[in-house]
């Protein structure tokens, strides 16, 4: 009986990981619209705190993916499992609270609200205030908001955000938009952060400084993360495990080495090598 | 006999909803949008009828044309003064926006001929037929009315099946930035568009105020808003759905004041919107759309 | 001045708001009871506060939570007859009138919210133009219904009835709803101090609620509901609890505006109230409740001071209302607008 659990490299697992149950975990994935069979046999674990790679083509499903497993989209077949628990029927904001948050292709803040208060929304379900509290302004607002405020801080200080607190998230430059939307997403307090395409449309320096983001992230709170990403430098770079999608199937998983010399892969992305 | 002459009456005022419903969904369908003044621009309608018979002492045919006509250039230069501009704006104002002109047109109206009821003479002024002894009556009203919707519709759906703009309104529809790319002059197709539903309005005026001969005002008011429930409860954006929706909601209406209470039937009617809304969020014939996250 | 400026945003807010309406009270308060402002004048004051209100609770719907709601009149609709109701009932048994007042406006606020609940769980699954259709659609179902009411009361308790009084079935006793002409014989309790305080309870409930986690929660459904979800916001249940505040108030205010008319039937709290008081909403500006007050207060004033253009009225609303649409939402005109408030900004400043 292994003590691993099998994990998408059988290589690579972090120490602190080998003994835990994966945080996320995928049989059989999938999802049809219509006649349209989207995705097909999904299955992927992610070790509890490692750092995964979802990558394939343009229109191979990935964001699919990330929709199914935050419950945008229900599965037409197949089961997640969430730190051990099933998130079949639940809403999308119940498997939020159940420890898995995400960011968006097309950037998805709160525009009209403040930096602070894009992190404030996401703290939305560690923060204490009931509903009379709310409206009266009494029984714990004061302690509430003052400790949302300073948690909110903190985690804009980790990403160097805190000077822009007060402006209106809707004005930010666009690399400064796609972090808030990691920290707020990270507000949540997940166990796994999924992270759609974060250096899109970012330089090499932006890009190496999101790297040294990602393992931060990792490092210090604690949790797993799975990015889509089409920088293959990034992929390579930083994600311990791969799994490659083409046509809504996994055509290949395993270490960044394996799947840089897997001919499959070669062959999804730069298409079938002609006959001399 | 009654539940025949109640069918009968709720097919013809369902006929009247059904064309002011047509206008609703085309407009709806391809500039996205809920023209609240659509059902102030048929009371335009009925009053320039009523003004060519009335002061001019013109046939009703010349009336029918002239309201049509009027109402044509009263669309378009709505569409062009006060939606045109908000193209890129949220939905919101363009709904307030629309109920604004709503406004406008009713207060205008009131102006120019006062709050005094008219009374409307009919376009088809033939004696009803009476059968069975005198026990059903069917005015010429009613089948002008069925054989006038009918007959639209066959014309719309060929219109845009068959038509180059007819098709250029459906591309529209469909993907506004699209057909552009296309080569389709957006601007000219939701023009068209907007004289075609008003035009639609002008005959639903001129043919409800021949069965129900008051003319005020806000006449126009009430129909439009029961209408754009037909064409929702039909399917927005669908031309079957509209005639569907609105000769259901006519037969609904009128078997609620015959059988239930007068007082209530428009709750009713709106009950039923309600209903299914809920059941069926896009109306009966309605395709369902996912968003794209 | 300067102190001023470092407040925060909130503060500000609730500093201009409850400003105004205690000005408003100091000034006019005294004025009424020395008879120096004229009847009609003195005949608004508790009308404008009753829209007031209807226009900050519909701003918490339509500029918070950024739902079209069509049918805010029918929670007035609501609030008012239950409030009348109430208030008959107890003409014996409460021989205080401001009590009497405040017991049937809690009513009538009551009833409203339940109203709210009702229609919220079915209408909030909707969005945009079919949730503003059957909001609409519920206003004038409320409207019909309140219409077909006969409601008497007498030694054996409340009698209800749809077809005609005499079905109700009453010896002797009161009768309070006369279906379509509405409640008569009502007894004028109103009066402005009560209209000032339940303004000031509708700001204190709403700009709290705005400045708090509910009301970012319901803020961020407005901004992008896909991520609200997304951060784990139950959005159902956050746009029920708006909806239904919104609804409370609204029927807080019916309730007091029954009161200051001895007759009043439902057709009043119809389609076109509740285009009036969005109208007051959008000129006011979404979300902006100073900017609602005044809003509010100026257009209802606007006959008044339009006295000879009486006919002339609603035309000028709605040529201002197409014109203020156009002129906020299209880009060329914001441009010129930024423009302006800029080289304004500048002006002050250097002045300053």
């Amino acid at each position: 009986m292994d003590k691993m659990v099998p994990v998408p490299s059988n290589a690579i697992i972090p120490e602190c990981d080998i003994d835990k149950t994966p945080i996320l975990e995928t049989h059989h994935l999938g999802i049809d619209f219509g006649g349209l069979t989207a995705v097909d046999e999904f299955s992927l674990t992610v070790g509890r705190t490692e750092i995964a790679g979802l990558i394939g083509p343009n229109g191979a499903g990935k964001t699919t993916v990330f929709n199914l497993l935050t419950n945008v989209y229900q599965p037409s077949r197949g089961v997640i499992m969430l730190d051990g628990k099933n998130t079949a029927k639940k809403t999308a904001a119940q498997v939020c609270r159940m420890g898995i948050a995400r960011t968006f292709q097309n950037i998805r803040l709160f525009s009209n609200m403040t930096v602070i208060d894009n992190v404030k929304v996401g703290m939305h379900n560690s923060i204490n205030q009931s509903l009379a509290s709310s409206i009266t302004h009494l029984f714990g607002y004061k302690k509430s908001e003052k400790k949302s405020r300073e948690e909110a801080l903190e985690l804009l200080d980790f990403f160097g955000l805190a000077d822009l607190a007060q402006h209106k998230a809707g004005s930010l430059p666009y690399g400064e938009q796609r972090r808030l939307e990691i920290v707020r997403a990270l507000a949540t307090r997940p166990g796994i952060i999924l992270l759609d395409e974060p250096a899109a449309g970012m330089n090499p320096s932006e890009t190496a400084e999101l790297m040294e983001n990602i393992r931060k992230i990792r490092d210090e709170f604690n949790i797993a993360v799975l990015l889509i990403e089409h920088d293959m430098s990034l992929v390579m770079n930083i994600c311990e495990g791969i799994c490659v999608l083409d046509h809504g199937k996994i055509i290949a998983k395993g270490s960044p080495e394996e799947i840089k010399n897997n001919p499959k892969v070669i062959e999804a992305y730069l298409g079938k090598k002609k006959e001399a | 006999m009654t539940f025949i002459s109640n069918i009968i009456n709720g097919i013809s005022l369902g006929s009247v909803y059904a064309i002011i419903a047509l206008g609703y969904t085309m407009v709806y369908g391809i500039a996205k949008m809920l023209n609240f003044a659509h059902g102030d621009v048929i009371m335009v309608g009925a009053y320039i009828s009523f003004c060519v018979t009335s002061y001019l002492k013109l046939p009703p045919l010349v009336a029918v044309v002239a309201a049509m006509a009027v109402c044509m250039v009263l669309g378009i230069l709505i569409e062009a003064l006060a939606y045109k501009p908000l193209r890129k704006a949220t939905s919101l104002a363009v709904l307030i926006t629309a109920i604004g002109v709503s406004y406008f047109l009713q207060n205008i109206a009131l102006l120019i001929w006062g709050s005094a009821p008219k009374t409307f003479s009919s376009v088809v002024p033939f004696d009803s037929i009476a059968l069975f002894g005198g026990k059903l009556i069917i005015t010429i009203e009613s089948l002008v009315t069925v054989v006038t919707c009918i007959v639209i519709m066959i014309a719309l759906t060929l219109f845009t099946k068959k038509t180059k703009t007819g098709k250029a309104m459906r591309a529209v529809s469909e993907d506004k930035d699209a057909a552009e790319l296309m080569g389709i002059n957006v601007n000219a197709t939701i023009s068209t568009t907007f004289a075609i539903g008003s035009t639609l309005a002008a005959i639903a005026g001129v043919l409800l105020c021949s069965a129900y001969p008051v003319l005020v005002p806000t006449t126009g008011s009430m129909p439009g808003i029961k209408a754009f429930t037909a064409a929702v409860f039909g399917g927005i954006g669908s031309i079957p759905g509209a005639m569907i929706g609105g000769i259901l909601l006519g037969i609904i209406e009128i078997f609620s004041k015959s059988y239930i209470l007068t007082m209530l039937s428009d709750a009713i009617v709106f009950a039923v919107l309600i209903i299914v809304l809920l059941v069926k969020p896009t109306g009966i014939l309605g395709k369902n759309i996912t968003e794209k996250v | 001045m300067n102190r001023y400026k470092t407040l925060n945003k909130f503060t500000k807010t609730n500093i201009k708001a409850y400003g105004i309406i205690l000005l408003a009270f100091i000034i006019l308060f005294p004025m009424q009871k020395m008879n120096m402002i004229n009847n009609s004048l003195s005949g608004q004051l508790v009308p404008i506060c009753t829209y007031i209100v209807m226009a900050i609770s519909l701003n918490l719907t339509v500029g918070f939570l950024g739902e079209l709601s069509l049918g805010h009149a029918g929670f007035m609709s609501v609030g008012a007859f239950t409030g009348v109701i109430t208030a008959v009932c107890l003409q014996d048994a409460v021989t205080s009138d401001p009590l009497r007042l405040f017991i049937a406006i809690i009513i009538g606020g009551i009833f409203a919210g339940i109203a709210g609940f009702v229609i919220g769980i079915p209408v909030l699954r909707l969005r945009g133009d079919y949730l503003a259709i059957v909001t609409l659609a519920f206003g004038e179902i409320i409207k019909n219904i309140i219409n077909c009411l006969y409601v008497g009361v007498d030694k054996n308790g409340l009698h209800i009835s749809m077809t005609n009084v005499s079905a109700l079935g009453m010896e002797g006793g009161k009768l309070i709803l006369n279906g379509p002409q509405g409640a008569v014989g009502v007894t004028k309790i109103a009066t402005f101090s009560a209209g000032i305080i339940l303004i000031i309870f509708t700001l204190f409930v709403v700009l709290n609620f705005v400045n708090s986690k509910s009301g970012r929660a319901v803020t961020a459904i407005r901004d992008n509901r896909i991520a609200a979800e997304s951060v784990g916001i139950g959005v159902t249940r956050y746009k029920l609890t708006a909806f239904i505040i919104s609804a409370a108030l609204a029927g807080m205010a019916g309730a007091l505006y029954a009161m200051n008319f001895s007759t009043i039937a439902a057709k009043k709290f119809d389609f076109n109230t509740s285009i009036l008081i969005l109208v007051f909403v959008v000129l006011g500006g979404m979300g902006n409740i100073v900017g609602t007050i005044i809003a509010t207060t100026l257009l209802y004033m606007l006959p008044e001071m339009l006295r000879g253009m009486e006919d002339y009225r609603m035309l000028i609303y709605a040529i201002v209302l197409i014109l203020v649409m156009l002129i906020t939402n299209t880009p060329k005109a914001k441009q010129m607008i930024e423009k302006i408030t800029h080289k304004i900004r500048k002006g002050v400043k250097s002045n300053g």
